[in-house]
């Protein structure tokens, strides 16, 4: 098979620094025509030292040049676990550059942006819809500030009763940022071991449930990938003792236009406008975390939310807010984008998104799953995680990420989730056809039958990059933060 | 892999050194190749109360982070001062150069809940 990872011409390109010559510059002043108005001696400097100087083109080429090394999932199969690198439709750009969005300044009277307004109060609704939350904030600026949102507000409902509750229940195949977000509200983290076939237990929650709890976070579908299928009874064990359940929508992918988290008992979840509804992330973000709570907690989430008044849109505080957690509204052109996904796919297409997300990540399996060793046998919704453990001639998991560089593939998510030693984290999305599927899998086959007969292949891997391995060791522990000529 | 003899361990894969009422405390042969080439390592202050079966501290390594939770309940008396300069000694002298703190033991019936190096080793198979 020919791989996709060749190489072809690629420029070599020096830091900027190393560019410099003293007086090149890319900008040209008209002479000064008016007085020369001086700073204050306080507030100027000897000199200004290190920073490079160059021409236009110079600039121009550098970054051109450190374009063409990117990989995206605009050049190839992404498929990094957890991460749902979907493709990002371009009609979504289009819709986000019209200048009526583009253009509108933050400060515009709410009669004067009302189209604005209009589409955000539609997006609300439209989550809404999906995931069964009849209240909504826009504001959180990415999934981590989502949660930590969510939590605010858990924490904000618990504080309006009086409740004194210091713990937050997290299974150990929840997402990694879920103890950090519970933890920076000022609780402390009961880690839950999920069951051995990997989903939670109504009765692992009922074990650690109690009058300290303030509330249990799960990631459904979990890291696993496979869905929490005791949900509705955990649900009804942590509310029997008064606590909320807190859901990390990040894998809401797998459940579009199928299952509503909302439906099953869950109190506040986050999504992730730049996974499941396709706005670009990783390098090309910014991302965006709406967060839906359930009718009782609705008066604490983040302000402004709109509404609609007299057919008129309008900004409301609600009243027993957190308060702002972002400058202004949050990202407003992710909302468009998602919001210009959401219109073209329409019900039955985000439907069909979902399902051909598990189909994809089923189709790799059942294709890999005698190759590789698969830990958890459960019906696999849209991610897959294999382990390293059948791979043979000392090859580990970071061995096969760094040859299927190679290949020409992003690697997968690797060592995560930590519930399985060696984690490979799989997941293609719904944007494939089946013959990139095909192609992958042969290449992770290759790279097996590589670990066998001819490890080194493996572990001088990459090879047909423009760098070979990096030593991520020293990188952590002896960082270079600056250039020093 | 080693286990020393003169050790105890816990399920969380720590190592424990008990000297009279104090008791030093480390991260096993096998946690230390698990986590892979440590590059992050944070430890309490000496003075600090620890709690048997909570988390003391941090392991960071290139595919984790992980805590450290301590063996037995007490007070930190003496912390490795030179670990967080030099954290790769976790993976090259687990059970020496890399020993992180030492507790004065608050109830010595906390010691009854670890394994010996047969019991760790048999428990760590199991794992694997």
């Amino acid at each position: 098979m020919e791989s996709l990872g060749t190489n072809g011409l690629v420029l070599n390109e020096k830091l900027l620094f190393e560019h410099s010559d003293p007086g090149r510059k890319g900008y040209s002043l008209p002479p000064l025509d008016v007085e020369e108005a001086v700073l204050p001696e306080a507030l100027m400097r000897e000199e200004i030292a290190g920073l490079p100087e160059l021409s236009e083109v110079d600039v121009v080429r550098h970054f051109t040049r450190l374009s063409t090394w990117n990989y995206g999932v605009d050049s190839g199969f992404y498929p990094l676990g957890s991460c749902t690198m979907k493709y990002n439709p371009k009609v979504n750009e289009v819709a986000a550059r019209l200048p009526g969005f583009a253009a509108v300044h933050p400060h515009t009277p709410e009669n004067l942006c009302q189209g604005a307004l209009e589409l955000m109060y539609h997006l609300q609704a439209a989550l809404g819809e999906v995931s069964g939350f009849p209240a909504m904030s826009l504001q959180p600026s990415a999934g981590a500030q989502g949660e930590f949102t969510g939590m605010l507000v858990i924490r904000a409902y618990h504080d309006s009763l009086g409740a004194k509750r210091t713990k937050v229940l997290i299974p150990d195949t929840a997402h990694g940022t879920n103890p950090a977000s519970a933890a920076l509200c000022g609780y402390d983290v009961v880690p839950i071991p999920s069951g051995p076939d990997g989903v939670l237990t109504a009765e692992a929650v009922a074990q650690h449930m109690n009058e300290d709890v303030a509330a249990l976070m799960v990631t459904n579908p979990n890291t696993l990938g496979l869905f929490e299928s005791q949900i509705a009874d955990i649900c009804r064990v942590v509310h029997d003792k008064g606590g909320l359940v807190y859901c990390d929508g990040a894998n809401l992918n797998a459940l579009l236009g199928i299952a509503r988290p909302g439906d099953m008992g869950i109190d506040v979840m986050h999504f992730n406008l730049h996974k499941t509804f396709a706005t670009p992330h990783g390098g090309g973000g910014p991302g965006s975390g709406p967060v839906g709570v359930c009718e009782k907690l609705a008066p604490f989430l983040p302000g402004p939310v709109v509404k609609k008044e007299k057919g008129a849109y309008r900004l409301e505080t609600p009243s027993g807010t957190i308060g702002r957690v972002k400058a202004f509204f949050g990202h407003f052109g992710v909302m468009v984008k998602a919001y210009a996904y959401i219109r073209t796919m329409g019900p039955e297409g985000l439907k069909r998104a979902a399902q051909m997300a598990v189909l994809n990540a089923n189709y790799i399996r059942a294709r890999l799953e005698g190759t590789y060793h698969l830990p958890y046998k459960g019906r696999s919704l849209h991610e897959v995680v294999f382990s390293d453990r059948d791979l043979g001639g000392d090859c580990h998991t970071l061995d096969l990420a760094k040859r299927l560089i190679d290949y020409g593939y992003h690697p997968p998510t690797i060592y995560f989730p930590l519930v399985v030693k060696g984690a490979i984290m799989i997941e293609p999305t719904e944007t494939e056809c089946v013959e990139v599927l095909d192609e992958f899998c042969e290449a992770m086959k290759a790279i097996a039958r590589e670990a066998e007969d001819d490890p080194d292949r493996l572990h001088q891997a990459p090879t047909r990059t423009r760098v070979r391995r990096l030593d991520e060791t020293a990188a952590a522990r002896k960082p270079r933060l600056k250039w020093e000529g | 892999m080693e286990f020393p003899e003169e050790l105890k361990y816990t399920e969380e894969h720590e190592w424990v050194l008990v000297e009279d009422t104090i008791v030093t405390v480390g991260i096993t042969d096998f946690a230390q190749d698990s986590l892979g080439d440590v590059v992050f390592v944070e430890l309490p202050e000496v003075g600090a109360e620890v709690v048997a079966g909570k988390s003391f501290g941090v392991v960071e390594s290139v595919k984790a982070v992980s805590d450290i939770y301590a063996p037995v309940s007490g007070e930190v008396v003496e912390i490795n001062e030179e670990l967080p300069e030099t954290p790769e000694v976790i993976n090259t002298s687990p059970y020496e150069d890399g020993w992180m703190i030492k507790i004065r033991i608050a109830d010595t019936s906390d010691l009854d809940d670890l394994m010996d190096a047969d019991a760790y080793q048999a428990f760590v198979e199991e794992e694997a």
